[in-house]
């Protein structure tokens, strides 16, 4: 793409122009698309939003570079998701590679979500084909490691991380343009995984913090989540949600996203056995409502004692 | 003598970007491809032996293409193919096989007959290249 001979109709028609509107090529290549359904369909993740514009725009530009004849090089676009649990990095990573796949970056968009078990081998020799035949499943697009400081394991000497880890780099360096590789964890420990492997971190072009939610942005997110089951919190269960929040978030294993969706699951189980007991004919009103007293009966409001025991 | 066998024989050799084009298309129906290699051209050799295992679940060209440049490296004195396996529930078996490399020098095959009772004669083919033992023939 760098010569001027092999780009033929798009640089020889640019060139003439020898100008090129960033705001139309973001319109028709489906960036904006994109980037407006994450503004609507993410709630809360500020600072996400903001990188991943900024992230976007600069992939825009450096396309409008190549196309003009400007850039050679290939961009770095390996990314180092980090944040607590459910807060949204597998969700990211998906429409990040969509965004990736519509500019040009990656041929196929797909996004192959891995963990340590799938690139580390149990005995001798079995770790090379297994990382290798996960790198190839990915070519094309984007490889997603959740937990990937697990992949090191400096208490075990002998551990086959290392040997996963040395094909990760190697791939990471020389094949740039087949595949993308995000890094996804907690923040305090990927920070560990990065200072014992320097190798990753100087490969890592973008690294991204997932901030916890706020509990507003909960009771957003909860209320998403039942708008798209075709159900609905009446205000004295909005209004239980928000206790329930609150409690939750002082309990240990806290996952934000996660945690709300589970609670929602069980609350939907809740409404099902009282309207069940109560027996009747039932409208569709009632059908999907939660009321408070289905999320009042939860564990999290009757073990607060217990719980924060657990605290101190 | 210029081999046979499998789908665009009868066509000059596939350029990389023609086989790239080809592979891409086996993978967007959703078909495995694996990569065998032989250095027996009998036409009835239909069992190869496998390079690697045949590549499930695999999105883009680049992987195969990049399997199958370790291939030639170990084995490029050799035929070499591709074939795209169909999984899905009814086919289960390949739906295109292609060679992609085959030895520098093909030597052909040699025709014997053997006259049986009467004035019937039996025919039957042998490679060359099938004199020399396996693994060194095209060496």
């Amino acid at each position: 793409m760098s010569t001027p001979q092999q780009t033929e109709p798009a640089a020889a028609q640019s060139a003439a122009e020898d100008a090129i509107d960033l705001r139309r090529e973001y319109e028709e290549s489906g960036v904006a698309a994109i980037l407006d359904e994450l503004d609507r369909d993410l709630i809360g993740l500020k600072p996400v939003k903001k990188r991943i514009r900024e992230i976007a725009a600069l992939l825009l530009v450096e396309r409008a570079r190549k196309q003009l004849g400007l850039a050679h090089e290939t961009l770095t676009l390996h990314m180092s998701f980090t944040g607590n649990p459910g807060t949204g990095k597998t969700t990211v990573a998906l429409r990040m590679a969509d965004l990736l796949h519509r500019l040009g970056y990656v041929r196929r968009g797909q996004l192959v979500t891995v963990t340590r078990d799938d690139l580390v081998g149990q005995y001798i020799g079995h770790t090379a084909p297994k990382t290798k035949e996960v790198l190839k499943k990915a070519i094309g697009g984007v490889l997603f490691i959740d937990e990937a400081y697990y992949l090191y394991r400096p208490e075990n000497e002998r551990d086959y991380g290392q040997e996963a880890i040395e094909i990760l780099l190697q791939v990471m360096e020389n094949q740039r343009e087949d595949l993308v590789v995000i890094l996804a964890g907690y923040a305090d420990r990927m920070e560990r995984f990065f200072t014992s492997n320097p190798g990753f971190r100087s490969r890592i072009a973008h690294h991204v913090e997932f901030p916890d939610y706020a509990d507003p942005e909960l009771v957003g997110i909860a209320e998403q989540m039942l708008e798209r089951q075709n159900y609905r919190l009446s205000e004295s269960g909005r209004e239980a949600l928000t206790r329930y929040i609150g409690r939750r978030r002082q309990q240990p294993h806290f996952a934000n996203g996660r945690s709300i969706r589970n609670a929602l699951d069980r609350s939907r189980m809740r409404q099902a056995n009282r309207l069940f007991e109560r027996g009747g004919t039932l409208s569709s009103e009632e059908l999907s409502t939660i009321e408070a007293e289905d999320i009042l009966a939860s564990r999290v409001f009757t073990m607060q004692v217990a719980g924060s025991e657990d605290e101190t | 003598m210029r081999m046979t066998q499998g789908t665009f024989s009868f066509l000059p050799d596939l350029s990389d970007a023609q086989i790239a084009a080809q592979v891409q298309y086996c993978l967007d129906q959703g078909w495995a491809v694996s990569i065998e290699f032989t250095d027996d051209p009998h036409p009835r050799n239909t069992y190869w032996e496998m390079w690697e295992n045949p590549m499930f679940d695999v999105a883009d060209a680049k992987a195969v293409i990049d399997e199958l440049a370790k291939a030639r490296e170990a084995v490029g004195d050799r035929y070499i193919r591709l074939s795209g396996f169909d999984a899905s529930h009814g086919w289960e078996s390949i739906r295109l096989s292609f060679i992609v490399n085959r030895p520098a020098d093909e030597p052909g095959l040699h025709i014997t007959r053997e006259n049986g009772p009467g004035r019937t004669i039996r025919y039957t083919t042998r490679a060359y290249a099938a004199d020399r033992p396996a693994g060194r023939r095209y060496a």
